[in-house]
């Protein structure tokens, strides 16, 4: 059996509903594992004090941000190669996710970047570029919200994801070169842990998971919704037809 | 081929608002700046090319609607679907018309705004330079929003939310070239960017316009 | 030129409206189509002119070889008659705009522009256009609209001077045109009646609860 018969709407709906009580319920336990020994169990920072717990929230926020486009992008490029609708309809559905982690990874920002550098807002590349992110999102939901037709609205959206990841990538250099920011640098790479310590490395560890499965849960729901949109209204102009 | 050009160029002519309207609106956009920021020639001063690259963003931006709609509505479209000529020409070269009636004369005319806010006289030359290289971009872009919106009855609006993201890589290395260059520092990096997503932009950007046009006469 | 389409599903929208569709039509000939509104002729049509994909079924011919007249004229208010009629020449790649003058007797009006045409000349400069393309299958959606019996005579010449050159045609209109090449298609039969439409909509499938 291949993998494509997911792709098969009845066939993604009978796995999804199994999937989805699981992944619902670890994803619940690794965010209360996660940030609650991230909040509580973790010491304070020598020179941050206890705002440097926020990224318990910030950092898993923000790679979600970048990798539900990232998804969206794969999901397009399987629609327009081999135009399976579940995969357009999981585009579609997790756009609104990705602009929330979005935000979520602006306001943390800005919350930890009151006490950090003294001002909510500063035009540095990072901030800036999940703002132009956010903006991103935003036009490619408006598309979506606009066209009529479910298969030409994600034709087309398709093509405007594929054509923002190149713009939105090309943001991201931009604004390096338009300001050297105040961000720290990457505080989390697998290889090197000089970065971060320890005992704030294992709990950030499973508040992303923690976030990854909420992703994966809101993901699956929101395309079982897409999903029965679609089959009624299909239903529908077939009614109405005969 | 250039027939296409041509007609497009005729109809901008003579149905009024092709010409004009880009340049009266980045106009009158300079004009509101000072009455917005005051009249302190420093700032003015400073400000200016930013301005400038903002306003004819903004002005490029204001016909981009008309590029496909019009043949849209009459069925011209449907039938330059089905003509010898590509859909992808057919995009290049209303992009490029779209260049000649905004792009092109916006790039001339920002000198002469530019007097208005006390733009340094070492700013022009960038400013045209980084305009006259980026501004194609920008009619490129805006030629592929506008074939993703044809078939909406307003679309307008849209095309400024789809299109506006995708122009802010032109803005900043536009504005940052002519901002270095003013300062006496090396522009080469902003320039090459600026020209490289003209370049990018001319190559690939014809087929995702032509794909979306097909996605929405079907 | 000989061209046929088999087993052709078409869909306006997301919704199939014509299925099993086959016929082929011979060079000279020209095939009428009937049906009540709505049943599908502009569907058909488009999708014979490759603006619209088809369901299912095969086209034996290509789109390149159909020259397309829709409902809207598709002219230009402010350009002239003779600059519309030259634009579409020089895209077409036939550049001589004369033969599609004479067709239509246009010879009067080509300085004006389109924007001071009467409907029926509006409609006269459109289907003159079919002339210049010099392609060998028309597909027309309802020409005679608002054309008078003077000029639906002098269109229905151009299409017997088109067969009578070798090429065939596909028409959907009401009138007699009175061609001598004539045959009527009812496209009544191929309406896409609920259930048993086939249709590539994986959401209708039967299994999917």
């Amino acid at each position: 059996m291949s993998i494509w018969e997911y792709a098969n709407p009845t066939r993604f709906m009978q796995t999804s509903g199994k999937l989805l009580p699981l992944v619902s319920v670890l994803s619940f336990a690794c965010l209360i594992v996660g940030l609650v020994w991230g909040f509580f169990f973790t010491p304070d920072d020598y020179r941050q004090g206890s705002t440097v717990k926020i990224i318990y929230l910030h950092v898993p926020s923000a790679l979600m941000a970048i990798n539900a486009w990232m998804m969206m992008l794969v999901a397009s490029l399987i629609w327009l190669v081999r135009r399976h609708h579940v995969s357009a309809l999981a585009a579609k559905a997790a756009a609104p996710v990705g602009l929330a982690m979005t935000l979520i990874a602006l306001i943390t920002g800005a919350i930890w970047g009151e006490p950090m550098w003294g001002t909510y807002w500063a035009w540095d590349p990072r901030l800036t570029s999940f703002l132009i992110l956010f903006l991103f999102y935003l036009g490619y939901m408006a598309l979506w919200a606009a066209i009529e037709n479910p298969d030409t609205a994600a034709d087309l959206t398709s093509i405007l994801c594929l054509v923002g990841s190149v713009f939105a990538l090309l943001s991201r250099y931009a604004v390096n070169f338009w300001n050297q920011g105040l961000h720290q640098g990457a505080s989390l790479s697998l290889d090197k842990e000089e970065n971060v310590a320890d005992v704030f490395y294992f709990p950030l560890l499973v508040s992303i998971a923690g976030f990854v499965l909420l992703f994966l849960a809101l993901v699956l729901l929101r395309t079982r919704s897409e999903i029965r949109l679609r089959r009624a209204s299909a239903l529908i102009s077939r009614e109405r037809l005969s | 081929m250039i027939a296409l050009l041509q007609r497009d160029l005729k109809l901008a002519i003579r149905a009024g608002g092709g010409f004009g309207l880009g340049l009266a609106f980045f106009l009158i956009l300079v004009v509101l700046v000072p009455f917005g920021v005051g009249p302190n020639s420093d700032i003015l001063s400073r400000i200016a090319p930013g301005i400038l690259w903002v306003g004819a963003l903004l002005s490029c931006l204001l016909s981009l609607d008309r590029i496909f709609q019009l043949d849209y509505e009459d069925g011209t479209l449907d039938l330059l679907a089905t003509a010898p000529l590509p859909l992808e020409a057919a995009a290049t070269l209303k992009a490029l018309s779209h260049w000649l009636v905004t792009g092109l004369p916006l790039t001339l005319a920002a000198p002469l705004l530019g007097v208005l806010l006390n733009m340094p006289s070492e700013a022009t030359l960038w400013l045209v330079a980084s305009l006259a290289l980026g501004t194609p971009a920008l009619s490129m872009l805006g030629t592929f929003g506008a074939a993703l919106t044809v078939g909406l009855k307003r679309g307008g609006l849209l095309i400024s939310l789809l299109v506006l993201p995708l122009y802010m890589p032109t803005l900043i290395f536009g504005a940052e070239a002519v901002r270095r260059g003013t300062e006496g520092l090396p522009t080469g990096t902003a320039l090459a960017f600026l020209a490289a997503i003209t370049a990018g932009c001319a190559a690939l950007l014809p087929f995702a316009s032509a794909a979306a046009l097909r996605m929405n006469l079907r | 030129m000989n061209f046929s389409v088999e087993n052709l599903a078409c869909r306006r929208g997301d919704v199939t409206v014509l299925t099993g569709v086959t016929f082929s039509v011979a060079e000279g000939e020209a095939l009428v189509l009937r049906a009540p509104n709505g049943a599908g002729k502009t569907t058909l049509l488009r999708c014979l002119a490759g603006l619209t994909p088809p369901v299912s079924g095969a086209l034996h011919f290509s789109p390149e070889d159909v020259a397309y007249a829709a409902h809207a004229d598709g002219l230009k208010a402010q350009l002239s008659v003779e600059e519309n009629l030259q634009f579409w020449a020089d895209i077409f790649g036939t550049r001589d705009i004369a033969p599609a003058v004479d067709a239509f007797e246009l010879s009067s009006l080509l300085s004006r522009r389109a924007q001071d045409l009467s409907a029926g000349q509006k409609r006269r400069l459109s289907l003159s256009r079919m002339v210049l393309t010099g392609r060998a299958i028309w597909a027309l959606d309802e020409p005679t609209v608002s054309l008078d019996v003077e000029n639906v005579a002098r269109f229905s010449s151009a299409v017997t001077r088109h067969l009578a050159q070798g090429g065939s045609a596909v028409l959907a209109t009401h009138i007699d045109l009175g061609l001598p090449t004539a045959r009527t298609l009812d496209l009544s039969p191929f309406r896409a009646i609920s259930q048993d439409a086939p249709s590539d909509d994986p959401f209708l499938d039967g299994a999917f609860q």
